[in-house]
């Protein structure tokens, strides 16, 4: 190990500049909110002080203050996110829907071509349906397992390790666990020592070793076991943490209506997390949308196994489609149109109440 | 084997009686067997693969490929060549996975940081700074959460290397940073892409707030800074601290952003990159593989085991509805 | 695709430590830089002299150890001339490569392992031109065979650096000799003995074509071999090119050939399975059966020798070594299927011609050929300078001039079906698929 510490220094000090940036730009926003409308209000307030011991009466300048600050204070509170978010996202995403309607080298307008390749080709169907399954049975049971877990470790005496154990999976990134998991489904030859897990279960069970990641549509399943089991500690941490502040009095009271524990997680647990579960199927849904490195890690696609992302990034990378890349990720926006309209209609119904 | 589990929880659901609180339902339903019996399996099998993959980290190369790992509890063989191999590497230059951890560190605490304060910013105005168009704002930015990543790397490579011009007019230049310089490229890249779901999650904690608070704050005359420094960044701390580790362990397990924007050098790139070279392309090397992936998690497991207790108390503190 | 530097990542330990060694041994003896670019042993790099202090940055798909050796085999050329050449290796390069180009952080050199790669790369005018001084360097140096495949419209872009031969077969020389078996120089006499080793109730061959996300290669280059044995060389060429459709009979008779041991469950997979488990085995792990005399055979690349375990003697006499896959008809030449990487450039400074023109000559080839691990089709390579014996059989095979060589056809089409549709093809007839089928679907692919 030759570490020299003279080599890190640099480093540390452009850690150093980035702390002190970051001091800067958000305290020096706070700041400048702060001080430099209390320093007009102060100006204002001596002016009106002034204009007052002459005689007319204060009130309607002051409470106009506000309203015509406020939204000067949303742009400010606004404009790192406006614009890391242009530069990072929207301008990228502009240019994904251009680019879907170029050839593969971007060099020449195609119209619609790309997404008549789309939909001509047999395999994107399939492409299509396992997506659909991904997103449908994935949200659904890694928020089940981690509501489940959470509830029924809550306030065990080994809460804390239980949830570790759980949660341990989202410390790996997923192409660790893709390939832990690719130990698990490990394959060998009839007669022969296993040395993958499930294969030896099911040996010992009496049972033929299976080449788990070539039969579809097991092999699908099996992957999606992956992101479930990463998802499932994300899901059971925020949940856990809804459960927890679910006000005793509810609980309370409905304990003195003498409800069952069964009705209790219905009619009180549920409804108290219910935003709380909005939010960890939302998220899960759109992550497990976006699903790459677990396909292309385990199976690369192959035997059925593909999903849009994982097409998408061969497309426009590794085949140097980019048009064709450019329309899989365009459908991809538009997979995701039906939560965007379910979050403005939660939105209008929290803005009503 | 995930799908068994919910059939047989709801049996454990109803084989209880007489709740006293939350907790106390949740303890009398552990108590009963079915439960213990669900929870327990859970557990296994969420822990036995990382298990697997630990003991084989420490088994001899041919045992890994030949024989189950189990099989070391009736024949243990233990060698701590793998993380030899690893740590120290059979090459000159994989000598310096100390040198590539600095990288990770310095890659991390700013893109954590940054978006946090970002994305809390920009949920306080959205939740609760009444302009107009906010609430499209808010609905546009969740819908960025789906821009795949891989399709926002070449433009904003391009921001970086060629600047920005509009017409043959220069608005920015380029940037042209060249070693330690690219940890600035790499904090920007996932600030970018980290602030739709910030935003969408802290937004959710933020809008929740009681509202007489804020109208008592208002009426007070506090301006919108103070509101959002006395009384909102106390109460969503909590929030904030959780999407904290959320967003480390996702930056300190990247690959992709860091292999664009940092390069394979050993002055930026990150222990990912590094252990991706090692172990990660050498398809059937399980014993890399396995000593790899362990050393690469070891990490964010210290991280968040030492951190979880706040991360998780700081949550139910943060009840606000209470 | 990867298929070429892949597999050649694995290092014997023997030879990485020893370099590990004399790596450090080298950089604490000659850290001064300028003050001996006047000695004796700069002599030969004269000419690169002048662009002292100058950068080059290079980025490849070559990791780890054998970067190792890469960056050693240049570091005399650094001290001599004062260029500093900045190596990144990347297991994404295929992928990443692009981004960074489109993004406009393009490197200064880049080692394209695929010409199909390269000539999008060059038709896209992303690509410099190479150098006169390059261009002389390469023709001198090179065959025209060679040339022709980083030649883009007349443009020449750059020379080839490593090169491997694919067209072998590994066996192990003391089961043979056990067993009395022959080495075979036909196709027919392969077959017959693969008949004459399964009727032993032994399963003859062993394959594997799983390999990350580049799955399926192993299977192309079966297929591509074949091709080559079964057809003019001038049809192989048009088949790679979209000259004769994907689904051309001859193709098909060529999968047919192919399939007489791939998919014959009396022959695969020895020590693995069925037929299938072609599908799932590692190519890496592939051929290892041998050693255990669970198979005999094993078609693979030169480089498969940094696979064998640390202990096994890859030699003619040794535990395992390989033979020249056998043509169909020997008289009519010597077909070789095999690869290799391009030096070519996306900048045209003085100095990056300069590294570009050098890792053309003979001495740069002799350099790096000493170091171990590497075969070059460089015309001025000395055989002795190659330590080991199937590199030594390589050099042999690549210089003989009844050779007749043609790049590994996967490599020379189109992405989507060279490194796409073709391997998800292969994988899918290798999973009981029939082959008119994964043909007519490939074709159906062909960019348009």
């Amino acid at each position: 190990m030759n570490f020299d510490f003279a080599d890190e220094a640099p480093k540390l000090v452009m850690l150093l500049y980035g702390l002190v940036a970051f001091v800067v730009v958000v305290g020096g926003l706070l700041l400048l909110l702060d001080v430099v409308p209390n320093w007009f209000a102060r100006r204002r307030e001596a002016r009106l002080v002034a204009v007052a011991d002459a005689g007319p009466p204060a009130g309607a300048a002051r409470a106009r203050r506000p309203r015509r600050a406020e939204g000067l204070f949303g742009l400010f509170f606004l404009l790192p996110t406006v614009l890391l978010l242009l530069v990072g996202l929207v301008i990228p995403a502009i240019r994904t829907v251009v680019l879907s309607f170029m050839d593969g080298g971007s060099d020449a307008w195609v119209g619609l071509r790309n997404y008549g390749w789309l939909f001509s080709q047999d395999e994107i169907v399939r492409v299509l349906i396992n997506t659909l399954i991904w997103v449908i049975l994935v949200p659904l049971l890694a928020t089940t397992t981690g509501l489940l877990y959470a509830v029924m470790v809550d306030k065990a005496r080994f809460e804390a390790v239980a949830k570790s154990l759980i949660f341990l999976p989202m410390a790996i990134s997923f192409v660790g666990a893709s390939i832990i998991w690719r130990f698990v489904y490990a394959y060998r030859g009839e007669g022969q020592e296993q040395i993958g897990l499930l294969n030896q279960v099911v040996v010992w069970f009496g049972g033929e070793p299976r080449q788990w990641l070539q039969e579809p549509p097991l092999n699908t399943l099996l992957l999606i076991v992956i992101l479930i089991w990463i998802q499932a500690g994300f899901a059971m941490v925020v949940l856990s943490a809804a459960i927890k502040a679910i006000p005793g009095d509810i609980v309370e009271a409905a304990r003195l209506d003498g409800v069952t524990p069964w009705q209790m997680f219905w009619q009180v647990t549920l409804p108290s997390i219910r935003p709380a579960l909005i939010v960890v199927v939302v998220t899960i849904s759109i992550g497990t949308l976006k699903v790459f490195d677990i396909v292309r890690t385990a199976t690369n696609g192959n035997f059925d196994t593909n999903v849009i992302a994982s097409e998408m990034y061969n497309q426009a990378f590794r085949y140097g489609e980019t048009g064709q890349g450019s329309a899989l990720a365009v459908f991809l926006f538009v997979l995701v149109i039906p939560i965007v309209i379910y979050q403005i209609r939660n939105l209008r119904k929290q803005r009503e109440v | 084997m995930t799908t068994a589990v919910p059939v047989r929880a709801g049996t454990a659901a109803t084989a209880t009686d007489q709740p006293t609180t939350v907790g106390g339902r949740v303890r009398k339903r552990l108590n009963s067997r079915t439960a213990t019996v669900v929870s327990i399996v859970i557990a296994v099998v969420w822990t036995l693969p990382t298990f697997g993959l630990f003991i084989s980290s420490f088994r001899p190369e041919d045992q890994i490929k030949t024989t189950g790992w189990w099989t070391f509890f009736s024949d243990p063989q233990f060698t701590l060549e793998n993380y030899q191999q690893v740590l120290f590497g059979r090459s000159s230059s994989s000598g310096q996975l100390a040198s590539y951890f600095v990288n990770s560190v310095v890659i991390t605490i700013p893109s954590v940081l940054f978006p946090l304060a970002f994305a809390a910013l920009a949920a306080y105005a959205l939740a609760w700074i009444n302009f107009r168009g906010r609430d499209w704002i808010y609905i546009g930015i969740f819908a960025l959460q789906i821009v795949p990543l891989q399709m926002a790397l070449v433009p904003l490579l391009r921001f970086f290397s060629q600047g920005v011009s509009l017409g043959g007019v220069t608005l920015m230049p380029a940037w042209d940073l060249a070693d330690e310089q690219r940890f600035v490229q790499v904090w920007f890249a996932h600030t970018c892409f980290a602030l739709p779901l910030a935003i969408f999650l802290l937004h959710n904690f933020v809008s929740q707030l009681p509202r007489d608070l804020m109208e008592a704050a208002r009426v007070d005359g506090a301006t919108h800074p103070k509101i959002f420094r006395t009384i909102v960044l106390p109460l969503i701390t909590p929030a904030i601290a959780a999407f904290g580790i959320f967003q480390f362990l996702w930056v300190w397990n990247d690959l992709l952003v860091a292999l664009i924007f940092a390069g394979g050098g050993d002055e930026t790139a990150p222990m990912t990159v590094r252990l991706a070279e090692m172990a990660g392309t050498r398809g059937s090397e399980w014993q890399r593989l396995t000593s790899g992936a362990f050393v690469s998690i070891v990490i964010p497991l210290i991280v968040f085991l030492s951190l979880q207790r706040y991360f998780v108390r700081g949550l139910l503190a943060g009840s606000v509805k209470g | 695709m990867a298929v070429f530097t892949r597999p050649r990542q694995a290092l014997v330990i023997a030879s990485a430590l020893a370099l590990t060694f004399s790596a450090t041994a080298c950089s604490s003896s000659g850290s001064d830089t300028n003050s001996n670019a006047d000695s004796p042993e700069c002599a030969a790099y004269k000419a690169y002299q002048g662009s002292d202090g100058e950068k080059v940055s290079i980025y490849a798909s070559i990791r780890d150890a054998e970067a190792d050796i890469l960056q050693d085999s240049w570091s005399q050329f650094e001290k001599c001339t004062g260029i500093e050449i900045d190596y990144e290796g990347s297991g994404e390069f295929e992928a990443q490569l692009q981004v960074r180009v489109d993004g406009g952080d393009a490197p200064d050199i880049t080692f394209i392992p695929q010409p199909g790669l390269l000539n999008r790369f060059a038709a896209a005018g992303k690509l410099k031109a190479a150098s006169a001084e390059t261009k002389a360097m390469a023709e001198q140096n090179f065959s025209p065979d060679w040339l022709k495949y980083s030649t883009v419209g007349g443009t020449f872009y750059g020379a080839p650096l490593g090169s491997n031969v694919k067209s072998f077969v590994w066996y192990s020389p003391k089961t043979f000799k056990e067993k009395g078996w022959q080495v075979p120089t036909t196709w027919a006499d392969l077959l017959t003995l693969s008949e004459k080793i399964a009727a032993s109730g032994e399963k003859p061959w062993c394959a594997g074509i799983e390999s990350g996300d580049a799955t399926g290669w192993p299977a192309t280059d079966w297929i591509e071999d074949l091709m080559l044995r079964t057809v003019t060389p001038d049809v192989y060429d048009q088949w790679t090119t979209h000259g004769i459709p994907f689904n051309d009979p001859r193709v098909v008779s060529a999968l047919g050939e192919a399939g007489k041991i791939l998919k014959n469950p009396k022959y695969v997979n020895g020590g693995y399975g069925d037929v299938k488990s072609i599908a799932a085995t590692s190519f890496q792990e592939a051929g290892l059966p041998i050693l255990q005399g669970k198979c005999a055979l094993h078609r693979q690349a030169s480089f498969y020798a940094n696979n064998w375990p640390a202990g096994t003697k890859v030699a003619e006499d040794g535990d395992v070594y390989a033979f020249y896959f056998p043509a169909v008809d020997p008289a009519k030449g010597k077909p070789v299927l095999g690869g290799g990487e391009f030096t070519v450039a996306f900048a045209d400074r003085p100095e990056v011609q300069k590294v570009q023109t050098y890792l053309a000559s003979p001495e740069y080839a002799n350099a790096r050929a000493k170091l171990g691990n590497n075969v070059s089709a460089n015309k001025g390579l000395d055989v002795n300078n190659v330590p080991n014996p199937i590199d030594k059989l390589s050099v042999e095979i690549l210089q003989d001039p009844n050779t007749v060589f043609r790049f590994d056809g996967s490599d020379l089409m189109p992405a989507a079906v060279g490194a796409g549709t073709f391997w998800k093809g292969m994988i899918e007839w290798i999973n009981g698929k029939d082959t008119a089928a994964t043909l007519d679907q490939i074709e159906s692919t062909w960019p348009k």
